[in-house]
């Protein structure tokens, strides 16, 4: 039993970085209905440049935060507008492909760049509680903290602010909603930013959580959490994060009682039957067909 | 200039063009097996130019001529590799006529798990089908990493050398042949009505659940005697050998000879690989420029060269009074 808590926790740390992930792919689908295959590499790079920084000098981690999230999102917003924002009016698949190959430029400039893989440096001191048998860290303690702050935050924006009912007004129909004033650029850049912002803190947290990082984490992680956001939904915000915590725990149950070897198959597989079963996810909705 | 073009006009009406430059290819082919006229690095390049050309014809079916999104064809590759190569080392070896049905036989295990693939494209396209196939050539790469039988992540080694230049080319002739036959029958224009308006060409009552299992199931057998043909070239394969960046490589070809083209797919599939070939020398940078490359096509030029254009050779006769040239 104790063994079994003991993963549960680390199933609701994994989920929460992949949760935090999955937002990012949801949201941008949610207004542009569009895969961001590159916001894996987002991930991925949130995780790097909290390293680039940390070389540097060494902050406080509220500070490396704010950093790296802001960093992340200028670099998620920066893509959006060189290279999905002209192709907006194009078939959809040429963006899917134009993500694709994003991806891949971002991975593949961190592998030339940094080829081997990096061990992440600690930048707090992290203690250790024992509550009958079973351990938490303050770490763990602080990652699912800061993703479930995050989240709420993210909840808060979208249900209450102007800038969230623009969205979800984009997202419900986008070709009548730019004709009530909304500035759509400004809403979609913004929600590229805020997406990519959570993908980077993901990354660190990921890179804290698993201290050693390299190149190949943004497909290895970033695509599960894309596994996460179709299973709960593609474009459903509350679907994503149930789907990062659902994948989070199948990981770690996978590999607390299989080969680890094993836990990419299990969830791809995952993916595939719920697909099958439900082709819109758990929690989205069919769109409609229209000839 | 006007000369030139009324050549090439003329040029494009040759019927027997198409057989001659087969057949020739075919003596060089020959030749080349047993007299040194060309060195072995240009003959593993034109193999891989071969190969690539099944890959990129295959793919653009589906991806070009239907429009659906697939990136899952380095896993009906890693199929065809993997069947082909169990048969030629572990249940046939040493028989010398083993290796053309060894290939067939990659390219029909490739082609049954397409056919799965079809049937769930049932339900869902667009965005959904593209993650299916991502996931499809996950589970793949994962599968095999996991079968200690088939060398689990090392890869299977020892494979002969069995891909000469007249199997390619032999093999590039069966794929072209089949695909061209099958865009200007009766499926292809169902094929490409999918890619239209599914749902119009379904209310026309057009088949377009028999037309997509066709299109999946030829696309995948092609991909898995591609994939055949590779592992008896490289003769080492590994899971991660068939990895998305195999696919990124297809989709660059397809896009950039241009969709919906034959002629196109075989220009991208010729540029692509002597373009990979010339960048040997940047290492890992040139894993960069390939995607960047793709990013840049999309945004420039989304149809590719050739377009949903075709070279007048490759029509048949009676698609000819419409007047489409080059």
């Amino acid at each position: 039993v104790i063994y079994l808590i003991q993963q549960a926790i680390n199933a609701v740390q994994l989920g929460s970085i992949y949760a935090l992930i999955a937002l990012g792919y949801s949201m941008v689908y949610g207004v542009l209905t569009m895969i961001n295959f590159a916001h894996g590499d987002i991930f991925m790079v949130g995780a790097f440049f909290c390293l680039l920084v940390a070389s540097f000098i060494s902050l406080p981690f509220a500070v490396m935060l704010i950093i790296v999230m802001v960093a992340t999102g200028l670099l998620g917003a920066f893509i959006e507008r060189v290279a999905y924002r002209p192709l907006r009016q194009a078939p959809r698949v040429s963006a899917v492909i134009t993500a694709l190959g994003c991806g891949l430029v971002i991975e593949n400039t961190t592998l030339s760049l940094s080829p081997y893989a990096k061990p992440m440096p600690t930048l707090f001191r992290s203690e250790s509680f024992h509550f009958f048998g079973v351990t938490v860290s303050t770490l763990q303690i602080l990652i699912i903290g800061v993703a479930v702050v995050l989240m709420a935050g993210l909840d808060f924006l979208i249900r209450k602010t102007s800038y969230g009912i623009a969205m979800r007004a984009i997202s419900f129909d986008a070709a009548t909603v730019p004709l009530m004033g909304v500035p759509v650029n400004r809403v979609i850049s913004l929600t590229f930013f805020i997406g990519a912002g959570l993908g980077g803190a993901a990354g660190m947290l990921y890179g804290l959580a698993y201290p050693v990082i390299s190149a190949s984490m943004g497909i290895l992680v970033g695509w599960k959490a894309f596994v996460a956001a179709v299973i709960g939904g593609i474009g459903s915000i509350r679907g994503a994060v149930l789907g990062g915590f659902l994948l989070g725990a199948v990981e770690v149950m996978s590999v607390a009682f299989l080969p680890s070897t094993y836990r990419d198959l299990i969830s791809y597989s995952l993916l595939l039957v719920i697909l099958i079963f439900k082709p819109y996810g758990l929690l989205g909705s069919a769109p409609n067909q229209k000839v | 200039l006007t000369r030139l073009r009324k050549f090439l006009t003329s040029a494009s009406r040759w019927r027997w063009a198409l057989p001659a430059l087969v057949v020739a290819s075919f003596v060089f082919a020959f030749l080349s097996e047993n007299y040194p006229l060309i060195n072995t690095y240009t003959q593993f390049v034109l193999v891989t130019v071969g190969i690539n050309i099944i890959l990129s014809t295959s793919l653009n079916l589906v991806n070009g001529y239907m429009g659906e999104f697939s990136v899952g064809h380095a896993g009906f590759m890693s199929l065809g590799a993997y069947a082909s190569a169990v048969l030629t080392t572990k249940w046939l070896p040493d028989i010398p006529w083993a290796f053309f049905p060894s290939v067939l036989f990659g390219g029909m295990v490739a082609a049954l798990i397409g056919f799965l693939l079809a049937l769930l494209s049932f339900k869902t396209r667009g965005d959904y089908l593209a993650i299916i196939t991502l996931a499809f050539l996950m589970i793949v790469k994962s599968a095999f990493e996991n079968i200690p039988y088939v060398g689990g992540p090392r890869g299977l080694l020892g494979i002969d050398k069995q891909t000469t230049l007249p199997w390619t080319l032999f093999w590039v002739v069966v794929t072209l042949w089949m695909i061209r036959n099958l865009v200007y029958s009766k499926f292809g224009r169902a094929v490409a009505a999918i890619r239209e308006d599914e749902i119009a060409a379904n209310a026309m009552g057009v088949r377009t659940r028999e037309a997509k299992i066709l299109a999946f199931v030829v696309s995948s057998f092609s991909g898995g005697v591609a994939g055949a043909l590779f592992a008896h070239q490289i003769q080492f394969i590994n899971p991660s050998s068939f990895d998305i960046l195999k696919s990124t490589e297809i989709l660059v070809m397809v896009y950039l000879g241009g969709i919906g083209s034959l002629a196109g797919s075989i220009l991208g599939a010729v540029i692509f690989t002597f373009t990979a070939q010339a960048l040997q020398p940047l290492g890992t940078w040139r894993m960069v420029v390939m995607p960047l490359i793709l990013v840049l096509l999309m945004l420039f030029r989304p149809r590719g060269i050739m377009g949903l254009r075709e070279l007048t050779w490759f029509l048949p006769e009676r698609e000819l009074s419409k007047g489409q040239l080059v």
